[in-house]
């Protein structure tokens, strides 16, 4: 075995702590796996390479995006170390700013762009940093990108007082564009990075990053994993707290069935299984716009919850409230019962401002007897009432007939208090917390399944 | 006759052959899958061919496929093997008296008896099989668990018989909707492969393939359209399978042109909703150009 093959070996082991470290498992399994895959294929294309190490590695589209993002960043900053430290650089582009013709050169670009496949992009980059970037480099790449696009005149939108023959008189495919800016990004990193003769810090992904084109369904996978990690508690908690076989019901079916080995004589007793005490939740939250951004996270709380409690009534609010249990129980669907509670549920009204008032009087009028010490009611909302009364009495005797009240507020604790926010009245009756990432999620599942005193 | 590929380019010319038109990673998994013998859990919307592909993998290797349909509350006895209990009873009436229990008991628990569900005909078959376990995120966890002795060892436990093991290497393909997340466990057994819906000249070259005597501009002006109704917040966007529909109904009618009348006419092809119909011809039916007077 030469050195070098010891080497790659080594680079893909470092490669998989790489992803690790942006938060995706990979086992060892996996990892052997994608060795005795690589055997097989053609090292020399690079995609049969990505697509080899991705099907044994990355095993949802969430992994994949994450795994792609990675990929780039990683081999990348391989060969661009290996070049440093055998002090290799590229050969210089021969075309100065004053030597072409700017404007022929934008046309080719552009429809070079229109045409072009993966590995033209390279170079266009290249002449592109040639004619406009070395002048007046900014230091920021992001700033550089962006001004040698302005400079090349790419637009998405069309253009129409250019030539018709013109690409960009239609204006550019989007993709197109976003590819060539990536490809100018890692073409001026790679040029600071021959400069300097030393790597940057590595970057770490940001959760844009790692977010799916496409919205927010990917958080929806991460909060179904924190409420089904809730569910578990719950669970095991019942188990705990309830008296040991105090008393048990005789299954009349089971016995008669066992008593069929032993000749019609019940020898054996069957008993009824003991079902875990299932919590019954109450489930509020604010769909007003003031909590727009909030509101899909909530209402992917809620989807999840649903998902694992049975026993569990749901309720949108704006200005009144509205039962939305039986939606969530129809669609399975994420994206189908928000777009059903938007059209169904009649709370869009005509203010658009919430009401906690009315919504508290509204609550309490609809399951007031319902409420009993073994509830627990969630209320997820900015506690912003817009200036009207915020009634701290009625939701004191909502949390005085429920077990437990919490309240998932999706503003930093910073802002509480400040402007319309009442959420210090509340929180004397309740526990609130703030909530806006999945981790803040987690901290308080762990709150909600803290066996009670009681 | 079996097909043993050497390559990548190989499996994804013989895919062609046998009317499947594989995307770069469909093809390259597909080799890892015969090669390596790992599971290969395919992911992806509705009808972008993930059954087809299954199908297409079996003609192409000469093998037979065996067809495991998963459902809510689908257990082992449907799935892997069942005791023929009817044939056992008659088995033991027509005994004569004198006959020991032991003998009766070691002949009631033999292969006769057996009834092969598709796992075990998997399992068991002589010749090398292209097993489908479709949709598998239908059925529930305890099930997810009981797969995991088969596809990492190959072999199913029977109390009475002993271990089946395999005699050959089935290459097996899990399916998912995505509708519920799958165990770590399971993924980890597996090879990946998500398949999405196809880019509109890939499309294109389906659609082609199908129906090869549809004019080229209809067909493209298909593929186009099919694309912007997907863009489209639909209940249930158009699969590559409605686009083939499409494409036949619209030879059929013998059309030279997507105009807004052959839209309008033949949309129930491509949107099965009605809320979903509304949108689409508000959307999309209008952009396309007005019917030609005869």
């Amino acid at each position: 075995m030469s050195t070098e093959e010891l080497e790659f070996d080594g680079q893909l082991v470092a490669f998989a702590e790489d992803l690790r470290s942006e938060g995706m498992a990979v086992g060892t399994s996996e990892l052997l796996d994608a060795f005795s895959a690589l055997e097989l294929v053609n090292w020399a294309s690079p995609s049969q390479f990505r697509e080899t190490l991705a099907a044994t590695i990355a095993k949802s589209p969430e992994d994949r995006r994450r795994f792609d993002l990675v990929f780039e960043r990683f081999f990348f900053r391989a060969s661009e170390l290996q070049a440093v430290r055998l002090d290799v650089s590229e050969p210089q582009s021969r075309v100065s700013g004053d030597e072409v013709d700017l404007d022929e050169l934008r046309r080719q670009i552009a429809r070079a762009l229109e045409e072009g496949g993966e590995s033209d992009l390279r170079d266009l980059a290249r002449l592109a940093i040639a004619a406009f970037g070395k002048a007046q480099g900014s230091g920021v790449l992001g700033v550089d990108v962006q001004r040698i696009r302005r400079a090349l005149g790419l637009r998405t939108e069309p253009q129409p007082d250019l030539p018709l023959d013109d690409p960009r008189h239609d204006g550019i495919d989007r993709d197109q564009l976003r590819r060539f800016e990536q490809a100018l990004r890692r073409e001026l990193e790679r040029n600071q990075i021959e400069r300097n003769r030393s790597l940057p810090p590595k970057r770490a992904l940001t959760d844009l990053d790692r977010s799916l084109p496409g919205g927010p369904v990917q958080d929806l996978a991460a909060v179904h994993r924190v409420v089904a990690q809730l569910r578990r508690r719950l669970a095991s908690q019942g188990h705990e707290l309830r008296g040991h076989s105090r008393h048990a019901h005789v299954d009349v079916r089971a016995t008669m069935r066992a008593s069929l080995q032993t000749g019609g004589v019940p020898v054996e007793l069957k008993y009824r299984p003991r079902r875990p005490r299932r919590p019954e939740l109450f489930v509020l939250c604010d769909v007003s716009t003031s909590v727009t951004s909030a509101s899909t996270f909530f209402l992917s709380i809620l989807h999840a919850l649903h998902d694992v409690f049975r026993k569990q009534r749901s309720f949108v609010f704006i200005e009144r409230i509205s039962e939305v249990t039986e939606v969530f129980q129809r669609e399975r669907d994420f994206r189908s019962a928000a777009a059903a509670i938007s059209r169904d549920a009649g709370v869009a009204d005509v203010s658009g401002y919430t009401d906690y008032g009315r919504v508290w009087s509204e609550f309490l009028a609809e399951i007031e007897d319902e409420l009993h010490p073994r509830a627990t009611v969630i209320v997820l909302g900015d506690a912003r009432t817009n200036g009207r009364p915020p009634r701290e009495d009625l939701f004191a005797a909502i949390t005085a007939k429920a077990g437990r009240t919490f309240w998932l507020n999706p503003e930093p604790r910073l802002y509480w208090n400040y402007g319309d926010s009442v959420i210090a009245a509340y929180e004397q009756h309740c526990r609130a917390f703030e909530c806006w990432r999945t981790d803040q999620l987690e901290e308080f599942v762990k709150a909600l399944t803290r066996p009670t005193a009681s | 006759m079996s097909t043993d590929p050497n390559s990548v380019e190989e499996v994804a010319a013989g895919l062609r052959g046998v009317g499947y038109l594989p995307g770069d990673s469909t093809a390259l998994v597909s080799f890892l899958a015969a090669k390596l013998g790992k599971p290969v859990l395919v992911e992806g919307p509705a009808g972008v061919g993930k059954t087809e592909l299954a199908k297409a993998l079996a003609k192409y290797l000469g093998r037979e496929l065996v067809r495991l349909q998963c459902y809510e509350g689908l257990d082992e006895a449907k799935a892997l093997y069942e005791w023929n209990y009817r044939k056992q009873l008659l088995r033991i009436q027509t005994e004569s008296g004198d006959t020991g229990w032991d003998a009766v008991q070691d002949d009631i628990f033999g292969e006769q008896f057996l009834l092969a569900r598709p796992l075990l005909t998997a399992i068991a078959s002589p010749e090398p099989v292209v097993l489908l376990i479709d949709e598998i995120d239908k059925t529930d966890q305890e099930f997810e668990a009981m797969l995991l002795e088969l596809l990492s060892d190959f072999q199913i436990t029977i109390p009475e018989l002993g271990r089946v093991e395999a005699r050959t290497h089935p290459v097996v393909l899990l399916t998912s909707n995505n509708s519920r997340e799958l165990t770590e466990a399971l993924k980890r057994r597996c090879l990946y492969l998500w398949l999405d819906y196809p880019d509109p000249e890939h499309e294109l070259e389906i659609v082609r393939m199908h129906s090869p005597e549809l004019p080229e501009t209809v067909a493209r002006k298909l593929v186009e359209v099919v694309q912007l109704v997907r863009e489209l917040d639909l209940k249930k966007p158009p699969s590559i399978a409605e686009s083939i529909d499409w494409a036949r109904a619209l030879l059929l009618l013998g059309a030279t042109q997507i105009d807004q009348t052959v839209f309008r006419e033949t949309m129930s092809v491509i949107v099965k909703h009605r809320t979903d119909l509304d949108t689409v011809a508000e959307r999309v039916g209008v952009r396309l150009e007005p019917a030609q007077a005869a």
